[in-house]
């Protein structure tokens, strides 16, 4: 009984985080401008992480919390090198 | 402890926890989508990266305590990084968008304090 419960909310889980990263896929191809895009990058990294979280759970294995925690990590300095991009024109001056 | 011999308040509460993780993110994304300007925009993820990451989080570490029956609290480092660095990042977009809109002449701290002022007058 608590294991058809537990599949089925892991499957509801699933089937929204998917259609958040559909959606931020859409703005990021179409933002109208560059920030846009990149806004729609992190949040689409972010969702990403939280599929991977809800994947670990479906599947009891620790290994996909550290692929979450790498992709966290990566998305805060892909996001922070963007927006100096932005600014500057450069990454590392 | 398997799945299957999971008591049912758990399993509840987790799926109950998933869901509201989950939805949140999706209305996040949604907004991302919804909303007109930038500046607007920049609002909507932060639902998915606070409450949502939080209730995925903490569904993630109830699962795992149960079954492995001990404490496992390990998600917490995520939650941890991820409530310093997502306003950190933020930040640092709505600042170069700023200077971008400035450097094209179209200021939209200039605009909103015209429009507060073309506001009160009326």
């Amino acid at each position: 009984m608590s294991g058809l419960i537990l599949e089925i909310s892991l499957l509801v889980a699933k089937i929204f985080l998917t259609l958040a990263m559909a959606v931020t896929a859409y703005r990021m191809l179409r933002g109208p401008r560059a920030q846009d895009r990149v806004l729609a990058l992190d949040t689409m990294y972010v969702n990403a992480m939280l599929l991977l979280l809800v994947f670990g759970i479906g599947s009891g294995a620790t290994i996909y919390f550290e692929m979450a925690l790498v992709i966290g990590l990566l998305g805060f300095v892909a996001t922070v090198a963007m927006a100096k991009f932005l600014m500057r024109g450069e990454v590392i001056e | 402890m398997t799945i299957e011999e999971l008591p049912l308040w758990a399993a509840l509460l987790i799926s109950v926890l998933l869901i509201l993780g989950s939805g949140l993110a999706l209305i996040g994304s949604i907004g991302l989508l919804h909303f007109k300007t930038f500046y607007e925009r920049v609002h909507a993820p932060t639902l998915g990266s606070t409450l949502g990451l939080f209730s995925i989080l903490t569904g993630s570490m109830l699962y795992f305590s149960m079954t492995e029956m001990r404490f496992v609290l390990h998600e917490f480092l995520i939650g941890a990084f991820l409530t310093v660095t997502t306003p950190v990042t933020f930040l640092l977009l709505v600042q170069a968008t700023l200077y971008r809109d400035r450097f094209e002449g179209n200021d939209p701290l200039a605009d909103l304090s015209r429009n507060i002022r073309q506001a009160i007058e009326r």
